[in-house]
């Protein structure tokens, strides 16, 4: 058996170096440390290239201490790669959400994943690729309530460059949407 | 200062800062290298100087060098950085020239794996340098005690003229955890306080507690400074009634005010036959395995050390009385649990060791308390 202390979400964001996924596990600490009232604690592991390459985000939020501070058997996996997908999908908790970009993960021996087109609908929704990583998060906030929408929200515009503020909340209101779609399907 | 979600590198900047450090200087390296990106962004706000050197060597003695001019130093680097450092560590050691220096740890050695961790340099951080000589490291475990540790890095420099090591990790340096750090204006250190008139003044003087204060050079004190055994005022000498007694002062300075510089934090509970000892980013991963220990009504004692050098010997001795076996999780081979055997004896002693860039895990932990 694993060791877990109570009240500890593990999330694990996975994908290739540039995609924002580093960004991304930052944004949903701030959101639970900052914005809802929870601890929080962020660590990430990527490889020594500026672009591609395997970069992989954890954040741990617990409304008490968290010691040990990665992920250990995360309970929310995104994976954005299907690298990212081969390498961390075993690891999930038994029961845990797995969170695919259709586009970019052949999920076929993962049944139960959840598959959205995350890095389509940030192209759709902005024109831009990059904000993939903020639909991500909404797509992760609306399906698990990791932390409230309230505080996703403010911590996205908070991170924002000027300028940029609408075409993220648009990028997050995306993901949202997604995950509205995908829970009315079940 | 609002709460803040702040990464260990940062916070060790900020440390800086706040203690007065007002030069650096400094080669990037991961997973160092966040704070110096910090530091040239806020060192020039508060009248300091950044400078980017051509290598680790010219780095270290740069930070001697503004020491000796007045302004208190640090500079930042991983394993082989720090490999490179460790001649003129020696020589701020035997010239007690007050410096700090930031070793954030990844996998080596050489250039091993530039972003995984490591605490790998435990016994260099002690011996790196040639020849007998007083050292201090710090290990932090969190964020804000990277901010703390940094500051009591400079004080421990400042009053014991010694280069001093915080020894963090990969882990720590690149964490990021919600903090408050207190207002920056509010942090004072240890200053030196020339009484002497500068004819009379002597750098290298013994003194009660074995620290003679330091005057800047370009005020009126005139010393010489050289990695040579020297007399009071800086010459070199061969005379042994010089070199003896330098050598016990400087040797035993830290010795001489252990109680202040052995730095560890201790949860004990009565009836403990077990304990945990651990530091820097394992002791985390201990802590966790502490918690699930207890829940499961298991009595453990943890001893965390946030200095390594001088290594709490009195501490640790003291745990081997209270319990029957220490586990020492870290990241590397076994090179602080050595330590610990030395002073509680090995059969006492399990080693919880992972060498491979990933950290030790709490299951590691819970394992080594059923075996």
């Amino acid at each position: 058996m694993s060791p877990q202390v109570a009240d500890r979400t593990e999330v694990r964001l996975a994908g290739e170096g540039g995609q924002g996924m580093i960004l991304a596990g930052i944004i949903l600490a701030e959101a639970a440390a900052i914005y809802d009232g929870k601890n929080a604690v962020q660590t990430q592991s990527y490889g020594p290239e500026a672009r591609g390459g395997a970069s992989k985000a954890e954040v741990v939020i617990s409304s008490g201490e968290i010691d040990h501070p990665e992920v250990l058997h995360a309970d929310v996996l995104l994976a954005l790669s299907q690298e990212a997908f081969k390498k961390f999908a075993g690891e999930l908790k038994p029961g845990g959400l797995l969170v695919v970009d259709e586009d970019k993960v052949d999920a076929t021996d993962a049944p139960s994943a959840v598959r959205i087109p995350v890095t389509r609908l940030a192209v759709e929704t902005t024109g831009k690729q990059i904000t993939a990583n903020t639909v991500a998060l909404g797509v992760l906030v609306g399906l698990t309530g990791v932390v409230a929408r309230e505080a996703i929200e403010k911590a996205v515009s908070a991170r924002a460059p000027r300028g940029t503020e609408e075409m993220n909340r648009q990028a997050l209101e995306a993901g949202f949407a997604a995950a509205a779609r995908v829970k009315t399907n079940r | 200062m609002a709460v803040k979600l702040m990464q260990g590198n940062e916070a060790i900047g900020w440390g800086a800062i706040a203690a007065g450090c007002r030069f650096f200087a400094g080669y990037p390296i991961t997973p160092s290298t966040e704070v110096a990106e910090l530091l040239s962004r806020e060192l020039p706000r508060v009248g300091g100087k950044f400078i980017q050197m051509e290598d680790e060597l010219a780095s270290m003695a740069a930070i001697i060098g503004a020491r000796i001019g007045g302004l208190k130093s640090m500079t930042a680097t991983s394993g082989p950085g720090f490999s490179l450092m460790q001649e003129n560590i020696g020589y701020a050691a035997i010239a007690e020239i007050p410096c700090v220096v930031v070793n954030v740890q990844r996998l080596g050695p050489s250039t091993g794996q530039p972003t995984a961790a490591s605490q790998g340099d435990v016994m260099q951080a002690r011996w790196g340098t040639h020849g007998d000589h007083p050292i201090i490291a710090l290990a932090p475990t969190s964020v804000r005690q990277a901010f703390d540790l940094t500051v009591k890095a400079f004080d421990f420099s400042e009053r014991y003229r010694t280069p001093v090591i915080l020894l963090t990790d990969e882990i720590i340096g690149h964490m990021r955890e919600p903090v408050e750090l207190p207002d920056l204006k509010t942090i004072q250190i240890f200053e030196h306080n020339v009484t002497e008139k500068p004819e009379h003044f002597k750098a290298f003087r013994n003194t009660p507690d074995g620290v003679p204060p330091l005057a800047p050079f370009g005020v009126g004190y005139r010393y010489h400074i050289t990695g040579l055994f020297h007399d009071e005022v800086g010459f070199p000498t061969q005379r042994l009634d010089e070199i003896d007694p330098w050598l016990e002062r400087v040797n035993t300075k830290l010795e001489r005010n252990i109680d202040e510089i052995a730095l560890v934090e201790t949860d004990y509970e009565p009836g403990a036959r077990l304990a945990l000892l651990s530091y820097g980013c394992s002791a985390r991963t201990a802590r966790h395995a502490l918690k699930v220990a207890r829940a499961g009504g298991r009595k453990v004692d943890m001893l965390s050390l946030l200095t390594i050098w001088p290594f709490p010997e009195k501490q640790v001795e003291a745990l081997g009385e209270r319990v029957e076996r220490i586990i020492v999780p870290e990241m590397n081979r076994g090179q602080l649990a050595g330590e610990v055997e030395r002073m509680v004896g090995r059969k006492k002693v399990v080693r919880v060791t992972r060498a491979n860039g990933e950290m030790v895990t709490p299951q590691m932990v819970l394992d080594a308390m059923e075996a």
